[in-house]
């Protein structure tokens, strides 16, 4: 038995290294492109180019944030006449469309109201009459950079892209919990850079994803899809071979959760909704005709659940062992045994192939964030959600994942909140 | 469609980050093995050396006999050796090699010790600590090895020999025979007594003789150095 978790162990580690070492070549290979892309984009572009583009922002109960999220849109250096907004309030119970009615007197905005269906529904109402050549959708707890649309629609000039992707960074972080979420969406944001360059992006999140409005009339609106319909909307396109890509320097904001129980129930959500939406598009995984998409990166997205959880259990469990033999030693010699710090004899240093792996994985990821913050905010700064989040995310992260599978075995339902 | 070559490459480097960090470890515990080795060296010669000193005892006196006349590295050795016992990064041949060298040189180191308190009659204390590694044998052997340590961390004249109970080593089964100790572990030898069993630091110096002993000379010392200050 300890043999086959030590060749588990052994397997989930040479995964998760793999992994690191194929973005950080990804990485090599498209630093050029990156750079020309932000010489491409920082150009000033002819305004007949900018074709028109409807922002759909489905509410539901967002009285607090969805006023900021209009001014954003409405502050958006973007031809006025050519960007429409349709406000759809999805049966909030609170105060959310009275704040939309606020808006009703701007030619630009448009609202709707329906009752409570989900936000797949109040996004499809939405985009039913939408006519513009282009179409996003913007989550209502979160706010866009002045820039983001036009670093965005220009990627619409190769007639390929379907859909184009922002990055999204944690609005005002103010706690531990959020600072942590600061670094893990840098993270994100490399992720989904190399992701783009490889083809390979299975999420058009909420917060500011672009879509041609013909990808809507061709493969139909969203679904509820595991209550996370802005997955399945990606999987649904790299179904249909129409392509994905990422701008990150269109940098949105997000609201994200102040505290465990929600950041878990959050988590949990997207995991599960991951895992539900992988199994309903499994036909597409190992199958070469859908690329990194299908042969590499949806495996490696659904392994590295199990891995992970695997492998902090794993440390978790020696801790534990530890915190026994600590226990086992007190209760027969209590404080009487004199103290000893831990060894500084260098004999005493764990020097196990396990361990030296596990640190050269370490110093790997540690190097990847130094990338991710550097793409994310253009140079490296450090600030002390790095800290939290090298030595506390790990032993989160199984919270959300343990959920999530326990959901998916024992069918149970999922909630946004 | 799929750039196979950038696979292969990631594949690569990664065995080579596997390869290397393999390589790194078993080197890294080749050196650990070699540093147990020479304090094993050096603990065979300082048994050498008080083995000359004493055939030497003869012709010249008890008083000639210095402070560092056992050695004193067979305390930290046992530890290194506990150590790479329970670590998976040592070969396992190598370690049942320095624990059969550790063993014979804690019994020389005894039986210096025992004529040495013959000849010169002085009542050093020692302990014969048998044990097992298989906690299945022995669930009582970890907690009676936090209590040895503490007692000898208390009582630094105090000598500690350890055996592995099942072992296979001909001098451990004469020594189990000699002193007729039963497969109730953990067993200690104290001045040949056997005690069986789990025994906290209070136990055994309130039931001990000789431990009770130490601990009276310890206050006593501890007592007269004030007076001194």
């Amino acid at each position: 038995m300890a043999e086959f978790q030590t060749i588990i162990l052994y397997c989930s580690l040479f995964i998760s290294l793999f992994f690191e070492v194929f973005l950080l070549i990804t990485y090599l290979e498209v630093r050029s492109e990156i750079r020309r892309e932000n010489e491409w984009l920082s150009r000033p572009r002819p305004e007949a180019l900018n074709p028109a583009v409807t922002i759909v922002v489905p509410c539901f109960n967002e009285e607090k944030t969805v006023r900021a999220t209009i001014e954003s849109l409405l502050n958006l250096d973007y031809p006025k006449e050519k960007l429409s907004l349709v406000l759809v309030n999805d049966g909030s119970t609170d105060s959310t469309l009275e704040v939309l009615a606020q808006f009703k007197s701007n030619p630009q905005v448009k609202i709707l109201d329906k009752t409570n269906g989900g936000k797949h529904t109040a996004v499809n109402l939405a985009i039913e009459n939408v006519t513009s050549a282009l179409v996003g959708c913007l989550d209502a707890d979160s706010f866009v950079t002045a820039s983001a649309l036009r670093k965005i629609v220009p990627h619409f000039e190769d007639g390929s892209v379907m859909a184009v992707t922002s990055s999204i960074k944690v609005h005002e972080p103010k706690n531990i919990l959020q600072y942590i979420q600061k670094t893990e969406y840098s993270w994100s944001i490399f992720l989904r850079r190399m992701l783009s360059s490889m083809g390979a992006l299975y999420v058009t999140p909420g917060p500011f994803s672009i879509f041609r409005t013909r990808v809507f009339h061709e493969l139909g609106g969203y679904r509820e899809a595991h209550m996370t319909e802005d997955m399945e909307m990606a999987m649904r396109m790299q179904k249909n071979h129409y392509k994905i890509v990422n701008s990150h320097g269109a940098h949105v904001y997000t609201t994200t959760p102040d505290n465990i129980r929600g950041l878990v129930k959050q988590r949990a959500r997207w995991t599960y909704g991951f895992l539900n939406n992988a199994f309903d598009y499994k036909g597409l995984f190992f199958n070469k005709n859908y690329g990194h998409f299908g042969m590499f990166i949806m495996p490696i997205a659904t392994i590295s659940i199990f891995s992970s959880l695997f492998m902090v259990i794993n440390v978790v469990s020696g801790w534990v062992q530890r915190a026994i033999q600590i226990f086992n030693r007190y209760q027969v010699v209590g404080f009487n045994g004199k103290f000893s710090w831990p060894s500084f004899d260098w004999y005493f240093v764990n020097t196990g192939v396990l361990s030296l792996i596990i640190a050269l994985a370490v110093a790997l990821t540690l190097f990847i964030l130094y990338l991710s913050i550097r793409l994310a905010d253009g140079k490296f700064k450090f600030h002390r959600g790095i800290l939290y989040y090298l030595f506390l995310y790990t032993f989160m992260v199984p919270l959300w994942l343990s959920k999530a599978l326990f959901d998916t075995i024992f069918k149970r339902k999922v909630s946004w909140r | 469609m799929v750039d196979s070559k950038k696979y292969v490459v990631a594949f690569l480097i990664t065995g080579l980050i596997f390869g290397t960090a393999i390589m790194a470890s078993n080197m890294l515990a080749g050196k650990k093995v070699e540093d147990v080795r020479s304090i094993e060296d050096r603990v065979a010669l300082d048994i050498l050396s008080s083995e000359t000193q004493f055939a030497l005892l003869a012709e010249t006196s008890c008083r000639d006999i210095g402070p560092g006349f056992l050695s004193k590295e067979l305390g930290p050795l046992g530890e290194k050796l506990s150590y790479a016992e329970n670590s998976t990064s040592f070969n396992e041949e190598d370690v049942d090699s320095l624990k059969r060298s550790y063993f014979l040189l804690e019994i020389k180191d005894y039986l210096l010790m025992k004529r040495l308190t013959e000849k010169c009659n002085i009542h050093p204390t020692f302990i014969l600590y048998f044990y097992s590694s298989d906690e299945d044998q022995c669930e009582d052997c970890e907690r009676m090895g936090y209590v040895l340590t503490a007692l000898r961390d208390k009582y630094p004249d105090l000598r500690v020999y350890s055996f592995d109970y099942y072992y296979d080593l001909g001098a451990i089964s004469t020594l189990t025979s000699i002193y007729k100790v039963k497969p109730e572990l953990p067993a200690l030898i104290i001045n040949g007594k056997p005690y069986y069993g789990l025994k906290t630091v209070e136990e055994l110096e309130s039931q001990v003789p000789a431990i009770k002993l130490l601990k009276t000379a310890t206050s006593t010392s501890a007592t007269s150095t004030e007076e001194n200050e």
